[in-house]
Order: C-alpha cells, then sequence, then structure tokens
C-alpha cells in the first residue's frame, strides 16, 4: 500500500490529468509488471535454492525450501575440475575473440570513416552484409577448414570465426563515432609528423574508448553465451567453455537434479555479475547497435 | 583529410593514397573472408556432392541435394517452426515488450530495479535458459506444482513431450529470454520521443489509448521496425535455445532449419546434404532480410542516410 500512495504522489499531476481512475490504473499495472517480474525471477533463484537441496527432495516436492541447507552440491562442484576449466576456457576464447574483432574492426573501420578512396562504400556493404549471414550456413566448411588447419579443439578456432561473425556489427558501430572525431585533429597530428596509424593508435583509438568499450562488451557477452561453435570445434571436456559444460554436466548427472541446479546456477554467477556491474554499458551497447544496425 | 608527400611523383602518392586505407582493412578484411565468405561459399559447392566430408570430393550430384532437401517432410516441418516462431514472435512477443515498454516509460519508484530484472535473461546463456526450463517443465515439476497450486492443474501438459505443444512452450522460454531485450529496444526509442508531445495531447482532451495510437506508435515506428527485424532474423536462424531444450525433439517436432542442419550435417556427417540445407537457410536469411529493408525499413534508412550526410 505504501509504494501505491507514494507512487500517486510522485506522478499525480500527469495521471490526475489525463482524468482517468488513476489508483485504479496504477494498482493494475503494478500486478501485471510485478508478476512479470515474479515469472523472471523464480526459474533464477529455483535453480540456486534447488542446488541446496537434494535430489530426492526435489523429485517428491518441487517446490519448497531448502531443509536443511546443503552446500555439498556446491562445494562439489568448486572442488572439481570440469567448472573451473570450463570457466577458464570461456574467458580465454572470449578475450580472444573481444580482442581480436575489436581490433580488426577498428582499423578497418577508421579506414571506412576517415580515407577516401574508390569502392569505400562497396567495402562497407560488403562487411555490413555480414550481419544477415547465419553463422549456421558456413559451420559445416569451417569444420571441415579447422580441422584441416589443425584448429579444431583449440580456443582458436572457436574465437576466429566467432571475431570474424562480429564484424559486421562493430563495424557498422565504429564507423560512425570514428567518423564524428574532428578532421582539425588529424591535421595537426600529420603537421606534428605523426603517421596516420600513430593517429589512430595514439589519439583515434583513446579518444573512441566508450565506444570500444561498447562494441567490447557486445561482443563479449555473444562469445560468453555462445553455443554453436563451441559445440562444433570443441570436443575435449578440458576444452569445454562454460555452455559445453553445463550442456554435458547436464547430461551425464541427468538423475542427479541438485547437483545440475547447483553446477547451473554456479554458471550463470559470472554473467550476472557482470550484468549487475556492466548494466548501463551493456544497455546503453545494444540500444545503439541496434538502432544504428 | 588527403595526406600527400611533396617529394614523391603524383603517381606514387596516388597509390600509397589508395593503399593505404586497404592496408587497414587487410586483417578484417583476411578474419572476415576467410571465416565467413569462403565458407558460406564453400557450403555452395559443397552442396552439389554427395559427400561425407572424409573422402575426396569427386560425388557430383548437381541440384539432387537440393531437390531432397526439399522434398524432406522433417526438413518442412522445421522451416515451418521457425516461421511459426517468427509469426509468434511479431504478433505475441512484440506487441507484450512495447506494453512493458508502454509502462516502463513513466517515472515511478521501482522503474529501475524492473528494467534490471525484465533485461536479466539476456545476459543468461541460452544453455542455461534451456536446462534451467527444462527442469522446470518436467511432469509433475516446478510449473505443473504452481499451475495445481492456483487451481490451474487441468492446465498441465506434458510441456516438452507432447508433440503438438512443444513449439508454444519453446515460444514462452524464447520470450522469456528476449522480450527484455525488445523491451530496451523501445525503451530507447520512447525516450527519442519528446515529452511535450504527450503533454499536449493530453491537454487537448486526447485519452491515453488515443496518444499511444496516433502519437507514440507512429513516432516508434523506426524502432519498431529494427525490433522486428531482429526478431525474423532471430527466428529464422533459431538454434542454441532449441537445442538445449529439446535437440529438436521429440521425434523432430521442434526441430528448426538449423537444429535440422547440425543434426544432417555434423552429427550425421552428410556435408553434400547439409550444405544444401546451409545454403537454403543463408537464402531465407538473406532474401527475407534484403526484402524487409528494401520494403519496410526503406524510409527509416533514407532517413539515417541524409541525416548522416548533413
Amino acid at each position: 500500500m505504501t509504494t501505491s500512495t507514494g507512487r500517486t504522489t510522485q506522478a499525480g499531476r500527469r495521471t490526475f490529468r489525463q482524468g482517468l481512475g488513476p489508483a485504479l490504473s496504477s494498482a493494475a499495472r503494478w500486478i501485471v509488471m510485478l508478476a512479470v517480474a515474479v515469472v523472471i525471477i523464480v526459474p533464477i533463484v529455483y535453480a540456486f535454492l534447488g542446488g541446496f537441496r537434494t535430489t530426492g527432495a526435489i523429485r517428491k516436492d518441487p517446490v519448497a525450501l531448502p531443509d536443511p541447507w546443503m552446500v555439498s552440491n556446491y562445494t562439489d562442484i568448486l572442488e572439481s575440475d570440469l567448472f573451473w576449466n570450463s570457466l577458464r576456457n570461456s574467458l580465454i576464447v572470449s578475450v580472444f575473440t573481444v580482442v581480436i574483432v575489436v581490433l580488426v574492426s577498428a582499423l578497418a573501420a577508421y579506414a571506412l570513416a576517415r580515407f577516401r578512396f574508390p569502392g569505400r562504400e562497396t567495402m562497407f556493404t560488403i562487411f555490413a552484409l555480414g550481419l544477415l549471414f547465419p553463422a549456421a550456413a558456413a559451420i559445416l566448411p569451417l569444420y571441415v577448414l579447422l580441422r584441416s588447419v589443425g584448429l579444431l579443439n583449440n580456443p582458436m578456432g572457436v574465437a576466429l570465426p566467432q571475431a570474424a561473425f562480429g564484424i559486421p556489427l562493430t563495424i557498422i558501430i565504429l564507423r560512425p563515432f570514428f567518423r564524428a572525431i574532428p578532421v582539425e585533429l588529424e591535421d595537426a597530428a600529420s603537421i606534428d609528423g605523426c603517421s596516420r596509424f600513430g593517429f589512430f593508435w595514439r589519439v583515434l583509438l583513446p579518444l573512441s574508448r566508450p565506444a570500444l568499450a561498447t562494441v567490447g562488451i557486445l561482443a563479449l557477452v555473444g562469445s560468453w553465451n555462445a553455443f554453436l561453435l563451441p559445440l562444433l570445434i570443441l570436443g575435449g571436456n578440458d576444452q569445454w567453455t562454460l555452455p559445453l559444460g553445463v550442456m554435458n554436466f547436464t547430461q551425464q548427472y541427468s538423475q542427479d537434479l541438485a547437483l545440475v541446479l547447483a553446477f547451473t546456477s554456479l554458471s550463470m554467477v559470472p554473467a550476472l555479475l557482470f550484468y549487475v556491474i556492466a548494466e548501463r554499458q551493456l544497455i546503453g551497447g545494444l540500444t545503439s547497435g541496434a538502432i544504428k544496425g | 583529410m588527403t595526406a600527400t608527400s611533396s617529394t614523391a611523383p603524383k603517381a606514387r602518392s596516388r597509390w600509397r593514397e589508395w593503399s593505404l586505407p586497404f592496408l587497414f582493412m587487410l586483417p578484417a578484411l583476411l578474419v572476415y573472408g576467410l571465416f565467413v565468405l569462403v565458407p558460406i561459399a564453400q557450403a555452395a559447392w559443397f552442396s552439389l556432392f554427395d559427400w561425407n566430408g572424409l573422402e575426396p570430393l569427386n560425388d557430383f550430384v548437381g541440384l539432387d541435394n537440393y531437390a531432397r532437401v526439399l522434398n524432406d517432410t522433417v526438413f518442412q516441418q522445421a522451416a515451418w517452426h521457425n516461421a511459426l516462431i517468427v509469426l509468434l514472435s511479431l504478433f505475441v512477443q512484440i506487441p507484450f515488450a512495447l506494453w512493458l515498454a508502454l509502462m516502463l516509460n513513466n517515472r515511478f519508484r521501482g522503474r529501475t530495479l524492473l528494467r534490471l530484472i525484465f533485461f536479466a535473461p539476456y545476459v543468461i546463456s541460452e544453455v542455461i535458459t534451456g536446462v534451467v526450463w527444462r527442469l522446470l517443465l518436467y511432469p509433475g515439476g516446478m510449473v505443473d506444482q504452481g499451475l495445481e497450486s492456483v487451481g490451474g492443474g487441468f492446465l498441465i501438459h506434458e510441456w516438452l513431450a507432447d508433440r503438438s505443444i512443444v513449439m508454444f512452450t519453446l515460444f514462452a522460454v524464447i520470450t522469456w529470454k528476449y522480450f527484455g531485450f525488445h523491451m530496451i529496444i523501445m525503451l530507447a526509442g520512447l525516450q527519442g520521443i519528446p515529452r511535450e508531445l504527450e503533454e499536449a495531447a493530453a491537454i487537448d482532451g486526447a485519452s491515453r489509448r488515443q496518444t499511444v495510437r496516433s502519437i507514440i506508435l507512429p513516432l516508434l515506428g523506426p524502432t519498431i521496425r529494427v525490433s522486428v527485424f531482429l526478431s525474423i532474423i532471430g527466428g529464422v536462424q533459431l538454434f542454441d535455445l532449441v537445442w538445449a531444450t529439446t535437440r529438436g525433439g521429440p521425434a523432430n517436432a521442434s526441430a528448426t532449419m538449423a537444429t535440422y542442419l547440425f543434426d544432417v550435417g555434423i552429427v550425421r556427417t552428410r556435408m553434400g546434404y547439409g550444405s544444401a540445407v546451409a545454403v537454403i537457410l543463408f537464402i531465407v536469411c538473406l532474401v527475407v532480410a534484403v526484402a524487409y529493408v528494401r520494403l519496410v525499413m526503406r524510409r527509416d534508412t533514407d532517413g539515417a542516410m541524409t541525416a548522416a550526410e548533413n
């Protein structure tokens, strides 16, 4: 009740002017939004709580609080190699992907933004069109290619194609940003004896940190959650990334619900932590990417 | 803009001027070419052969693979499942996201927290989403118990095992994961609409419904069209969530074009046949996207071009 009155006083002027039944409509609105929030939160909380229960208890009564609270599921997983290996592999693949995609796309976006040369718009279109290419369409030849160059079961075998498929969006976001940096700056740098690459590396990139953070975060989230390419390329269990680890752990321990829930919950933690810390940049990046793309 | 060196002959400086940008683009071109363009071209080549991926590529069959793919009922069903997801996304998920965005666009206490919650599933991977929901949806699981406790026991189904239900269950999971993304895009679009317009409409006696219909929705058009575009592309390419939740089962009842591709190409190593599926998937994506951009988003991109040039 207190929240509802607080809301009425805050937004009272607007709703009152609109002449609707303010209390009623705002109550209905709140009920709907709370219901949606509950549907979002419950599965996540259920997974975390389920990890503290025993499989027997979950089977007997799916909806109940842990009683007693068992930490052994979580501690077992934290003491096993699979979780930490998967976490490490996810980190390696993601860092490689982000570094590669941001570096090569920034170089290309610089050329496409600040040089005049014949065929520039055609080149841009060729890159931008990649946004429409489904990664699934390329997996069979990719598999053959990576097998022939010995990159199967290698983090680079995932990072390189992932970076390649990230290039279109990264260039599309970076180009207008690079273009907006004043020409005078580049002229001044060139008078001071700075080469084009020197300008790119020492002036443009440091000035573009917000845009680079945006594209970096987008690539990071994409790579962290990616499933298709790792599934295709990483076969051995010491190579698995977190999504693969979750998938395989689930199959291996399909009878032990509580353990599966604990593993899944732990695997969610890095992404959720990152989300809480970098929510602003992530959302800013997605909206700018979506609206420009 | 142009870098000139006064001593060098004109031709040489021009050559440098034109080659330098390509030097900057070279790494991107290499990575993009090698891992995106070449594989897609190769898929087109492989698709003309009957090939298991290991033997030499010598059993040329022309367009036979395409004929077989298109006549395969499993593929036809998979394509229909993609279409169903796209349709449901457009007519259920996007309106739902829009409705929530409209509500969240008002200032009220708790708005930031709700936004944080609604968007959270987007950062949780498809695999985790699929695994958790599978555990919630098994017969007698939490969803069933929850329904029973609120008197909805008659609604209980075999959510993931019933062939006629499984696609709708998957759609619910997809909505759980992605509506927040569309909502965030639309919120960003809504924030670009000046408040004064709504206030002016309210002063002129327009109801909330009229304001939304005649002012907000038209102004939000470009954003909605982007959202629709991303929904279509996502629906056509759908793989991760389906594979993690049902693997396309039971008995292909939830197969999509991409899971079918993975199944025939990788699991059963029919590379030639699978490549034909890949090319069809590629063509569907490209045709749908280009048509949509040309026909529907044309005005928006025209606007963007002129704005960029000014």
